[in-house]
């Protein structure tokens, strides 16, 4: 009995990569598994290579695999460009069509199925994806009841016909290749998981997820990849709850009507990656200037310009941090696990209001469309905290004559009071222009410099839950790990590969990346011989902040990847296994 | 109910003696006291420019926001509390030039919100250079051999968008322009209103004696109707833009908050944001 095993299909996009992934990880998750996908994907919709890995496991997992059990293929291509990934007695599946041949060099046994021809036989070879996933899903020896509804739900929309054909399509394509094969394959064989069935959801749906739970009820945005799943998600949701959501014309539109809707009262975001990013620095400025909340998802993508729009990289974290003209106060929250991007919306949006801030919460390409199962998500942490906000249903006092509502007014802790529009006396006015306590524009230094301390200390110390993240034991160690959102399984990984030759390590992931928590991290790094500070990034941006905000410049090592791909723990175990030697 | 008096305010404004923006802000202010609104039920957004500062001028909520933007801020205003009387305003380079994406698509969209463009043929924050508006041979101190760009129709590009309120009118004309405002208001979907509003300091030639000699208002076309589109952009292109009054209206198409699947009727800021728990586990569900 195994414990984990990594299954990967490929083929042309637009071939059914997505839906048969769809199906093959539903069931697995009905059955309990812990799974991690990774998608590999460009930009174009029709053709061109695309595959889905996943990660099946009996035990918490947070991390693509070095390597590759089951490889699904369409093509001779998805073999040349993924067989290297298979371990020795790793197992092809194949269509017959193409007449499949292993490179040479990959030790791996090769199933030639009838794949087009079984589809085309039962009326259509939309099915060869069926017939793939059948083959694969029995090679492992799992129930065949559990993988048949998962395609029910898939296709129950489009009739019982078609559901039955799709069923038959399965059932061809493991009858072919059990008989081939002679039976499950033993080396397949996963042990029994714990049978509770897990949330399962990309990172953009935990957040949107998260928004709804946070109140939430706008959202305007730009579509753009890897971002879009979020509005997609939410246009789905809000309705439901009276809002909507706006498809704008650009990103400046979309962060603009998000100030303006929060301005008027409702919870309301937007969401975008490095390109769109840039194009609303200004309107965050305006966020923090006008003291308006607003919240931003930025989902990392490769960049500079359009850079590497499909791939991964955390290389924002300079623009988040320093983008915008001026000086406001801000918050970045970087989430690290998709239980995070859930539970770290609803605390953006309590910051946004109780400081009357921008807040932007990062996250990178794998964490964003990474598949992957979710712990249960708490009902009672859903606390909604609109700080110093005056409910419309609210009477004020009359303001005295000529003189408006105090929207500025200075405070102990900076924060003023905030009403909204349609509030009887809580006239005053909003702008961008330096301005009284009034909102009033206003050129006086005295004024100028009270209003921009109020502005950039009323942040204080601010530290949003678990600001700086430990998940291990953090006795002395030879090397502490630090790191920024999706890499922490990956680093785990490793880690344990690591201990068991001696090496001890520790792990830290900085979640708040603005304002810096030095007080957090200092700890850490004093405690540490050498910090590994790992990052997709091609400058160490992650490294400066810590030597900036920390130092301790003569004990960091950058570790960087900025080639597209997520790290792999090997690669992570090789870097730091060097490092010691 | 509130007089025209009560949207005042004590704040003088920094425009220069004779701005065209002033009959603007007297327009408003009667409009908006004629329709039966009190000051907390009005929202005034506007861009950057010398006519963004009306905001600050109005006693109502005002917004003045960042350059070129004033129509998403204030559609965003609208969708939280669609119980306000939302108008936006600025200037032709506001809107025509740094924001004419906006607003292009904002009539596209069709929220129920009132647009003002204070339309001078010229940038006079930034001391006199060319806009989208100024005639080609304009000599400004970016075109000191005078322009050589096309002059927009904002008319034009309004009825092709798809607009469901198009006028115009001209600063002298407080009476014409209070009107048009009211319409504007009770139109049901995005209104713009174009207003020729003189530059005193620095346009010379497009004055209000100008104006005055080369305007024809719509009132002089007793047959002229309003809901005919094909004639609305004839009688645009016969009279070069240079026409005022209610040029379109349809009143037959919905605004966006009324189409938009789910959106609430009420006030969206009014809501309570607790979501409870049995919707919550059927949120989760999905992910099953």
């Amino acid at each position: 009995m195994i414990e984990q095993l990594s299954w990967k299909i490929g083929g042309q996009q637009g071939e059914g990569v997505e839906s048969t992934d769809r199906i093959f990880s539903t069931a697995l998750n009905r059955l309990g598994y812990y799974l991690y996908g990774y998608r590999h994907f460009s930009s174009r919709i029709k053709g061109g290579h695309t595959n889905n890995k996943i990660r099946i496991s009996t035990h918490p997992i947070r991390a693509i695999s070095d390597d590759l059990d089951i490889l699904v293929a369409f093509d001779q291509e998805s073999i040349d460009l993924n067989a290297k990934e298979l371990r020795a007695g790793g197992v092809i599946v194949a269509d017959a069509k193409f007449s499949p041949v292993v490179p040479e060099g990959v030790e791996a046994q090769l199933f030639a199925v009838p794949i087009t021809v079984i589809a085309e036989e039962l009326g259509t070879s939309l099915m060869k994806n069926m017939v793939a996933s059948g083959a694969s899903w029995a090679l492992l020896g799992l129930p065949i009841e559990v993988f048949n509804r998962a395609v029910e739900e898939e296709f129950g929309r489009k009739g019982a016909a078609v559901v039955e054909k799709n069923v038959e399509a399965v059932r061809r394509g493991a009858e072919f290749v059990l008989e081939q094969a002679g039976g499950p394959i033993e080396a397949f064989k996963l042990a029994e998981a714990d049978g509770k069935q897990k949330l399962f959801m990309i990172g953009n749906e935990a957040m949107g997820l998260g928004s709804v739970a946070a109140g939430c009820r706008l959202m305007s945005a730009y579509p753009i990849t890897p971002a879009s799943e979020v509005m997609e998600y939410l246009i789905k949701k809000l309705p439901k709850f009276g809002g909507t959501v706006v498809q704008t014309e650009d990103e400046i539109a979309a962060v603009t009507m998000a100030i303006g809707a929060n301005y008027g009262g409702v919870r309301t975001m937007t969401a975008s990656a490095g390109p769109g990013l840039s194009l609303m620095m200004e309107a965050i400025g305006l966020s923090g200037m006008t003291e308006t909340p607003l919240v931003i998802i930025d989902t990392q993508r490769g960049g500079p310009s359009t850079g590497l729009p499909t791939k991964q990289e955390q290389s924002d974290i300079n623009a988040l941090i320093y983008g915008t003209h001026g000086e406001i106060p801000k918050v970045v929250i970087a989430p690290s696990t998709i239980e995070e991007c859930f539970y770290d919306m609803i605390e953006a949006f309590n910051i946004a209001e109780e400081y009357q801030v921008p807040v932007i919460v990062a996250t990178d390409l794998q964490l964003s469309l990474g598949k992957q199962s979710c712990e249960p998500l708490d009902y009672k942490r859903i606390e909604i905290k609109r700080g110093k906000l005056i409910p419309l249903e609210q009477e004020l006092a009359p303001t005295e004559p000529n003189k408006l509502f105090k929207r500025y007014e200075f405070t102990e802790d900076g924060v003023s009071p905030r009403v909204l529009p349609g509030a009887k006396h809580g006239i005053h006015h909003v702008t961008g222009v330096e301005h009284d306590e009034e909102g009033r524009p206003s050129e006086s230094a005295v004024n100028r410099r009270k209003m921009m301390d109020k502005r950039l200390n009323k942040l204080g110390a601010l530290r949003i839950t678990d600001a700086v993240k430990s998940d291990g034991p953090s006795e002395p160690a030879d090397l502490l790990i630090v790191s920024m959102g999706s890499t922490g399984g990956t680093i785990n990984e490793a880690q344990s590969r690591l201990t068991q030759e001696g090496i001890a390590t520790n792990h830290v992931t900085v979640r708040q990346m603005h304002p810096f928590p030095s007080d957090l991290l200092a700890p850490y790094l004093e405690r540490a011989s050498k910090v590994v500070v790992l990052e997709n990034n091609a400058t160490g941006q992650l490294a400066n902040l810590i030597k900036q905000n920390v130092g301790y410049h003569d004990k960091i090592v950058n570790l960087l990847k900025y080639d597209g791909t997520p790290f792999l723990p090997s690669e992570v175990y090789q870097a730091c296994k060097e490092l010691k030697m | 109910m509130a007089t025209f008096k009560e949207f005042r305010n004590n704040v003088k404004p920094n425009w220069c003696p004779g701005c065209g923006d002033f009959t603007v802000q007297a327009s408003i202010q009667r409009a908006a006291a004629n329709v039966g609104l009190e000051p907390e039920q009005l929202a005034v957004i506007s861009g950057i420019g010398c006519s963004g500062r009306i905001s600050g001028y109005i006693n109502a909520y005002g917004l003045h926001g960042i350059h070129g933007r004033a129509l998403p801020i204030a559609q965003g205003v609208k969708l939280a509390n669609r119980e306000l009387t939302v108008i936006a305003s600025g200037g032709d380079g506001d809107g025509f030039a740094i924001g004419m994406g906006h607003t292009v698509h904002a009539i596209r969209r069709n929220l129920d919100i009132t647009y003002i463009v204070m339309d001078n043929q010229i940038y006079g924050l930034t001391k006199g250079q060319t806009s989208p508006r100024s005639a080609e041979g304009f000599k400004t101190k970016s075109t000191p051999e005078g322009s050589i760009e096309t002059t927009l129709s904002p008319l034009e590009i309004a009825l092709s968008a798809g607009a469901t309120f198009v006028a115009q009118s001209f600063s002298s004309d407080l009476k014409q322009l209070t009107s048009l405002i009211e319409q504007a208001i009770q139109h049901k979907g995005f209104s713009l209103i174009n207003v020729f509003s003189p530059c005193v300091t620095f346009n010379k030639v497009n004055t209000y004696d100008w104006f005055k000699e080369n305007i024809v208002n719509l009132e002089q076309f007793p047959e002229y109707d309003p809901s005919n589109r094909i004639a609305a952009m004839t009688k645009i292109m016969e009279t070069r833009g240079m026409l005022t009054g209610l040029i379109y209206q349809d009143t037959t198409r919905k605004s966006y908050e009324d189409m938009a699947v789910g959106f609430k009727p009420e006030a969206l800021a009014k809501q309570d944001l607790t979501l409870p728990e049995a919707e919550f586990d059927k949120l989760l569900a999905e992910f099953r």
